[in-house]
C-alpha cells in the first residue's frame, strides 16, 4: 500500500513540484509553437526537396518531439531535486525505490503524449493533412507507447544526471540523435545500413512506422508487431534505466557526489 | 572622430572580446553550438539527397551552414536580461556610464560571432560525410557577406533583447524562434514555396537577405552586393531601434521600478 502511495501521489506531487514553473508562457512556445514549426520546417523542406507528402512529416515530428517532454522532464525529476537540495533528504528516506522513480515517471509519459497529440493534431490542421476518424484510438495508443518508450530511455538520462552536471546539452544532443535516427524526416531504410540498424534500437521508430501506417489506413492489427518492438524497447530501457538510477545512487553516496552541483 | 565615438566604440570592442571568451568557456556549450545544427543539416541533407538534385544540396549546405549562427544568437538573446537578473547584475549594468545598449550589442554581436564554430563544422559535415562541394565564385563578395551575415543576426538578437525586456519567460521567446527564422529566412527552403503573405515578413530579416548574399557570392547566380547593402541597412535599423526601445524601456523601469521584474 504504501508503495502505491509512493507510486501514484508521490509521482504526481513531485511533478506538479518540479514543474511549478511551468506555466502558460512557457509551456505555450515550448511545447505547443516549436513542435508545429518542427513540423512545418520538414514539411517544407520536403516540399522544396520533393519527396515526402506532408503527412510524413506530420506523424513524423508530432511524435518525435515528445521526446522534449519526455527526456527533459525525467531526467529533471532528479535533476530538479538537486537544484531544491531536496535529493539527499529524498534518498535517505526508507521508500521503496522502484515506485518512487516509476511513480515520477507517470505524469511524465501523460505530458508527453499530450504534447505529441497536440502537435498531431495542430499540424495537420495547419497543413492540411486528413487523418481517418478510424485511426484516432489506435493513435492515440501508439502516442503513449512511444511517449512511455521515450521515457525509458529517460530513465537512463536520469541516472546520467546523477553525475553529469552538463544535463540540458546532454539533453538536446540525445534529441538531435533522435530527430535524425528514428525516421521523424527520413525513412528509415534509405538511412545508411549502420544508422538503419541503430534507429531499430531506439524509442520512436516503430511507434512513427505504426503511426504512419495507420494514417494511411492500417489497422492497429496491422501495425502490433511494431507497437509491440516499441513497448519492448521501452521496457528495456526502463529497466536499464532503474538499474543505472540505482547504481549511480550508490556511487554517489560512495563518493559523495548526490549534491553537486 | 570625436573622443566620445572613438571611447564607445573601443568599449564595444572589448564589450565584444569579453563576451565571446566567456560564451566559449564552456566546452560543453561549445559543441552543443557545433552539434545542433548538424542533426538538422544532416537531416537535410538526407532528404536534398533523396530528392536527386546535386544542386539542393549545395542550397542546403550553405543554408544549413547559416542556420547555426541564428540558434547561437536567439537563445543567448532572448534571454540576456533575465540572466543578468538571475545574476544579480542587471541593475549594476544599467546604472553603469556606459549606454546599456553598447553593453547588450556587445554580447548579442560575441553570440552570433560563435555561429562561425557552426558555420566551419556544417560546411566541413557537408564536404566529408556527404560530399558537398560549396563553390567559392567570388571569394570577395562572399568575405563580405559572411561576416555581414553575422553581424546583421546579431544585430537582430539585440533588437529581440530589448523587444523582450519586460517579459519574465523572455528565454522561451528566443528558443521558440529558432525555427521560424530558419524557415521565413529561407535557409532552407526556397521563399516561393511560402505563401504570399509570409515575403514581407522575410524581407524584414536581415538573415533573408544574408542568405541570399552568401548563395549569390558562393555561387555566382547573381551580386551580391544588393543583399550585403539590404543586410547592412537593416542591420543598422535594428539598432536605431534597438537602442530607441532600450532607452524607452529603461526609463519606463526606472519610473516605475520594475527593472528587476520581481
Amino acid at each position: 500500500m504504501t508503495s502505491l502511495r509512493i507510486f501514484a501521489v508521490g509521482g504526481l506531487i513531485s511533478f506538479r513540484a518540479l514543474f511549478g514553473f511551468m506555466s502558460p508562457w512557457i509551456f505555450v512556445p515550448t511545447l505547443v509553437v516549436t513542435p508545429l514549426f518542427q513540423i512545418l520546417l520538414f514539411a517544407y523542406i520536403g516540399r522544396s526537396a520533393g519527396i515526402q507528402d506532408d503527412a510524413f512529416y506530420v506523424v513524423g515530428n508530432a511524435i518525435q518531439y515528445a521526446a522534449v517532454p519526455c527526456l527533459f522532464a525525467m531526467t529533471f525529476t532528479i535533476a530538479g531535486e538537486r537544484f531544491n537540495q531536496t535529493l539527499g533528504p529524498i534518498l535517505v528516506s526508507p521508500a521503496r525505490r522502484l515506485p518512487l522513480f516509476l511513480g515520477r515517471s507517470v505524469p511524465v509519459i501523460v505530458n508527453g503524449a499530450f504534447v505529441a497529440a497536440l502537435s498531431l493534431l495542430l499540424g495537420s490542421l495547419v497543413l492540411d493533412v486528413e487523418v481517418p476518424g478510424s485511426a484516432i484510438a489506435p493513435l492515440a495508443l501508439v502516442i503513449v507507447l512511444a511517449s512511455a518508450s521515450c521515457t525509458g530511455l529517460g530513465l537512463v538520462l536520469a541516472g546520467i544526471g546523477l553525475r553529469v552536471r552538463e544535463q540540458a546539452v546532454m539533453l538536446n544532443i540525445v534529441f538531435g540523435l533522435l530527430l535524425v535516427f528514428t525516421g521523424a524526416n527520413v525513412p528509415v531504410d534509405e538511412l545508411p545500413a549502420w544508422m538503419e540498424a541503430t534507429s531499430r534500437l531506439l524509442p520512436f521508430t516503430h511507434a512513427i512506422e505504426a503511426a504512419r501506417e495507420l494514417v494511411a489506413g492500417g489497422t492497429l492489427d496491422a501495425v502490433s508487431g511494431l507497437l509491440v518492438r516499441e513497448l519492448a524497447i521501452g521496457a528495456v530501457y526502463a529497466v536499464l534505466g532503474y538499474a543505472f538510477l540505482r547504481f549511480m545512487e550508490r556511487q554517489g553516496r560512495v563518493h559523495a557526489t548526490l549534491e553537486k552541483v | 572622430m570625436s573622443a566620445r565615438a572613438i571611447r564607445l566604440a573601443r568599449t564595444g570592442a572589448v564589450g565584444w572580446w569579453m563576451n565571446l571568451k566567456m560564451v566559449s568557456q564552456s566546452a560543453f556549450d561549445g559543441l552543443l553550438a557545433i552539434l545542433w545544427p548538424l542533426f538538422f543539416g544532416t537531416v537535410a541533407f538526407f532528404m536534398f539527397r533523396a530528392g536527386g538534385d546535386p544542386e539542393t544540396l549545395v542550397y542546403a549546405s550553405l543554408g544549413a551552414a547559416v542556420m547555426g549562427v541564428w540558434t547561437a544568437t536567439s537563445v543567448p538573446a532572448g534571454s540576456a536580461l533575465q540572466r543578468h537578473r538571475w545574476n544579480g547584475t542587471l541593475e549594476l549594468v544599467v546604472a553603469a556610464p556606459t549606454p546599456f545598449s553598447l553593453t547588450l550589442l556587445s554580447l548579442t554581436t560575441a553570440t552570433s560571432t560563435v555561429g562561425i564554430y557552426c558555420m566551419t563544422a556544417t560546411l566541413l559535415w557537408g564536404r566529408f560525410a556527404f560530399g558537398i562541394d560549396v563553390p567559392f565564385e567570388d571569394p570577395v563578395a562572399l568575405a563580405v557577406a559572411i561576416p555581414t551575415t553575422i553581424v546583421s543576426i546579431g544585430l537582430l538578437g539585440f533588437l529581440l533583447a530589448v523587444a523582450f525586456a519586460r517579459y519574465r519567460t523572455a528565454w522561451t521567446l528566443g528558443a521558440m524562434l529558432e525555427y521560424p527564422v530558419w524557415l521565413v529566412g529561407g535557409f532552407l527552403v526556397p521563399l516561393s514555396l511560402f505563401p504570399d503573405w509570409v515575403r514581407p515578413i522575410s524581407w524584414l530579416l536581415a538573415p533573408t537577405w544574408g542568405m541570399n548574399a552568401i548563395r549569390d557570392a558562393a555561387t555566382g547566380a547573381g551580386s551580391a552586393w544588393p543583399d550585403i547593402a539590404m543586410c547592412v541597412a537593416l542591420g543598422a535599423g535594428y539598432t536605431t531601434a534597438g537602442v530607441l526601445v532600450t532607452n524607452r524601456v529603461l526609463a519606463a523601469a526606472r519610473r516605475r521600478a520594475t527593472l528587476s521584474l520581481t
